[in-house]
C-alpha cells in the first residue's frame, strides 16, 4: 500500500424529511491511492450519488471526514472536478466557452490568456471534440455533450476526478466509445478517479477497484473487489478473459444474489 | 372513369421506376431543396422562388382578412343614420389628422404624433422604473425563500388591483397629474416582471449552481455568468406582458388626468362627438402597442444571444 491520497473516514449521512430522519449512509470508509480508478456500484437509491456529492463537497456529511491529500474537504472546489450525470453544460455558451469559463476561473491568475486558450483547446482535443469548439450544447449529441463535460472537468487539473454516472443517459455504442476515451485519458494523465455506475461491464472494464454498496436506507460499503487486469485493456480481448469473467460474476453475485433490490 | 384511364394507370404502375427518374418541370427544384441543404446552399433562383413564396404566403392572408373585415364594417355602417361611421367616412373625416400628425396649435390641440409621443414618454418612464424595480425584487424573491414567503402573498394580492384603482391614491400622494400617471404605469407593469423574474431564477437547474460551486464563482460572477443568462428569457416574458399592460393602462389613466396624450385625445374626441377621430386613434393605439411588444421581444432576443 502506497500513500493514501483520498481518505473517506466514517461517513454518516442522514436527511431530515417530513416523515422523520432518513439515514442514507452509515459508516462509509474508503481509502484511495493516487492514480487509482475506483468505481462505486450499487442499485439505485443506495446513496452512491450522496457519497460522491460529499466527496465533492456539494453535500455536508452528518458525521465523518473526507481528507484529500491530507486536507479536509468542506466545500466544493476545482481540485475535485465533477462530471455530472446530465452534462450540465451552460446552454448559452459554446463548447469552448463552457470549458473556458472553468479555465478562466481556475487559472485566471496563473496562466496568460493565450495559455488558457491553448489549454482549453488541448483538453477539448483530448476528448476528440476539437471540431466542435463553437457549437452550443443544443447542437451536440448526448455523447458529445458529455465529452465536453469531461473536458471541462479535466481542464481544472483536479487532484480527483469525480464522475456521477457520466454515461448513464447514453446508448450502448456511444457509451463504449466514451469508456475507451476515458481509459485513454486516464492512462495519459494518471488522474485519480471515482466514478459511479450501475453498469457491471463498465465497472470491471474501467476500474482498479470496484466498491459495491449495499441497499439503502443506511447503505454502506458491502465489498471491495480488486480488478487485477493489466492496462491498457481491450474490451474485445477481455470479453472471454477468465479474470474479467470472474470479476464480472463476483459483482453480479453481489448485486443480484446477496443484495437484491427489494422493491422493483 | 374510362378504360383508357385505367390502362394508363396500369402502364405507369408497371414503369414506376422509369417514371420516377424522369425529370419533371416544376416540382423538381422544390424537391431538390431539402437534399441540397446538406450539400451546400441551393442555387439562387431556387432560393428566390422560395423566399417569394414565403413572403406571399405570410402577407396575403392578413391583407385578405383586413379587406373582408373592412367590407363587413362598410356594409353594416353604410346606412346614413347608423351610429358609427363606415371606413370611407373615417378616412374622409380624418384625412387632415393622418396627413399632418405634427401640427401644434398650442394647448392640447396638437397632431396625433405629439399625443402618442406624450403617452409613450409616460410609458417609457413608468415602465423603465418598473423594469428596474421589478427585476431587482424578482431576483430577491427568486433567490431567498424567506423573502419569497414574506412578499409573494402581498404581491399576489396587489397584482389583482386594477390599474385605475391606483390613480386616486397616486394623485393624493403626488399632487400632480403627470407623476400620478407614471406611477399607475409603474404599478401596473411591475407585477409580471417581478413574478416572471422570480420564476426564472427559481427554475435555474441545481446542476448550474453546482457547476458554479465547483469552479468557485463569486456571487457577482454567479449573477452575471449564470443567473442572468439563465433568467433572461423569463425576464423578457415579464417585460413583454408588462409593456402590454402599461399601454393598456396609460390610455385609461390619461382619460382621467387630461393634458396631452392619446388617452385624453380619445376622451376629447368623444366629448366633441368626433367618432372618426376616435376610430383613427384606436387604430394608432393598437399599432403602437403591437410595435412596443415587438421591440421588447427583439431586445430580449438580442440580449439572450449576447448574454455570456
Amino acid at each position: 500500500m502506497t500513500n493514501t491520497y483520498l481518505s473517506i473516514e466514517d461517513i454518516n449521512m442522514s436527511f431530515k424529511t417530513a416523515k422523520g430522519t432518513f439515514v442514507a449512509l452509515t459508516d462509509v470508509s474508503l481509502k484511495i491511492d493516487q492514480g487509482e480508478f475506483v468505481t462505486i456500484i450499487g442499485h439505485s437509491g443506495c446513496g452512491k450519488s450522496t457519497l460522491l456529492n460529499i466527496v465533492a463537497g456539494l453535500l455536508k456529511a452528518s458525521s465523518g471526514v473526507v481528507l484529500l491529500d491530507n486536507q479536509a474537504v468542506d466545500e466544493p472546489g476545482p481540485d475535485r472536478a465533477v462530471v455530472f450525470q446530465n452534462h450540465s453544460l451552460l446552454p448559452w455558451l459554446t463548447a469552448y466557452e463552457n470549458v473556458r469559463l472553468a479555465v478562466d476561473k481556475v487559472f485566471g491568475g496563473k496562466k496568460s490568456a493565450k495559455e488558457r486558450d491553448e489549454w482549453v483547446k488541448h483538453n477539448l482535443t483530448l476528448v476528440h471534440m476539437e471540431h466542435a469548439l463553437s457549437k452550443r450544447p443544443a447542437e451536440l449529441s448526448g455523447g458529445m455533450r458529455q465529452r465536453v463535460g469531461i473536458a471541462r472537468a479535466l481542464a481544472m487539473q483536479p487532484k480527483l476526478l469525480l464522475m456521477d454516472e457520466p454515461f448513464g443517459a447514453l446508448d450502448a455504442l456511444t457509451r463504449a466509445y466514451l469508456q475507451d476515451t476515458v481509459m485513454e485519458i486516464q492512462s495519459r494523465t494518471q488522474s485519480t478517479v471515482i466514478m459511479i455506475t450501475h453498469d457491471v461491464d463498465e465497472a470491471v472494464l474501467l476500474s482498479d477497484r470496484i466498491v459495491m454498496m449495499t441497499n439503502g436506507p443506511a447503505a454502506t460499503i458491502g465489498e471491495v473487489l480488486t480488478v487485477p487486469l493489466a492496462r491498457p485493456r481491450e474490451r474485445l480481448a477481455l470479453a472471454s478473459d477468465p479474470t474479467y469473467v470472474h470479476c464480472r460474476e463476483q459483482v453480479l453475485r453481489f448485486l443480484y444474489e446477496r443484495h437484491r433490490r427489494t422493491a422493483a | 372513369m374510362s378504360r383508357i384511364d385505367i390502362m394508363k394507370a396500369r402502364a405507369s404502375d408497371a414503369s414506376g421506376t422509369a417514371e420516377a427518374s424522369k425529370p419533371r418541370p416544376t416540382p423538381a427544384p422544390v424537391a431538390a431543396l431539402p437534399l441540397s441543404l446538406t450539400n451546400g446552399s441551393p442555387p439562387p433562383i431556387v432560393r428566390f422562388v422560395e423566399a417569394t413564396k414565403r413572403f406571399f404566403s405570410t402577407v396575403i392572408p392578413p391583407i385578405v382578412a383586413l379587406i373582408l373585415l373592412g367590407l363587413i364594417w362598410q356594409i353594416s355602417c353604410a346606412n346614413p343614420g347608423s351610429s358609427l361611421p363606415p371606413p370611407t367616412k373615417v378616412l374622409h373625416d380624418t384625412m387632415e389628422l393622418i396627413t399632418d400628425p405634427f401640427f401644434d396649435h398650442g394647448g392640447v390641440d396638437k397632431g396625433l404624433f405629439w399625443h402618442l409621443a406624450a403617452s409613450l414618454k409616460r410609458v417609457a418612464m413608468g415602465f423603465g422604473l418598473a423594469a428596474i424595480a421589478g427585476i431587482a425584487l424578482g431576483t430577491l424573491i427568486g433567490q431567498s425563500s424567506a423573502a419569497y414567503r414574506g412578499l409573494d402573498p402581498i404581491f399576489q394580492v396587489l397584482r389583482t388591483v386594477p390599474p385605475l384603482a391606483w390613480l386616486p391614491i397616486s394623485l393624493a400622494a403626488f399632487h400632480s397629474a403627470d407623476p400620478s400617471a407614471i406611477f399607475v404605469i409603474f404599478i401596473t407593469a411591475i407585477w409580471p416582471i417581478i413574478l416572471n423574474t422570480a420564476v426564472g431564477i427559481r427554475q435555474i437547474p441545481d446542476d448550474y449552481r453546482n457547476v458554479a460551486r465547483v469552479i468557485r464563482l463569486s456571487p457577482v460572477e454567479y449573477f452575471f455568468k449564470i443567473m442572468l443568462p439563465a433568467t433572461v428569457p423569463y425576464m423578457f416574458t415579464g417585460l413583454r406582458i408588462g409593456v402590454g399592460l402599461s399601454w393598456l393602462a396609460i390610455v385609461a389613466a390619461e382619460m382621467l388626468i387630461g393634458g396631452v396624450g392619446i388617452g385624453f385625445f380619445i376622451w376629447d374626441a368623444w366629448n366633441s362627438s368626433l367618432m372618426s377621430e376616435i376610430i383613427l386613434a384606436l387604430i394608432y393605439v393598437g399599432i403602437v402597442g403591437f410595435l412596443l411588444d415587438r421591440v421588447i421581444a427583439l431586445i430580449g432576443f438580442i440580449v439572450a444571444k449576447r448574454a455570456v
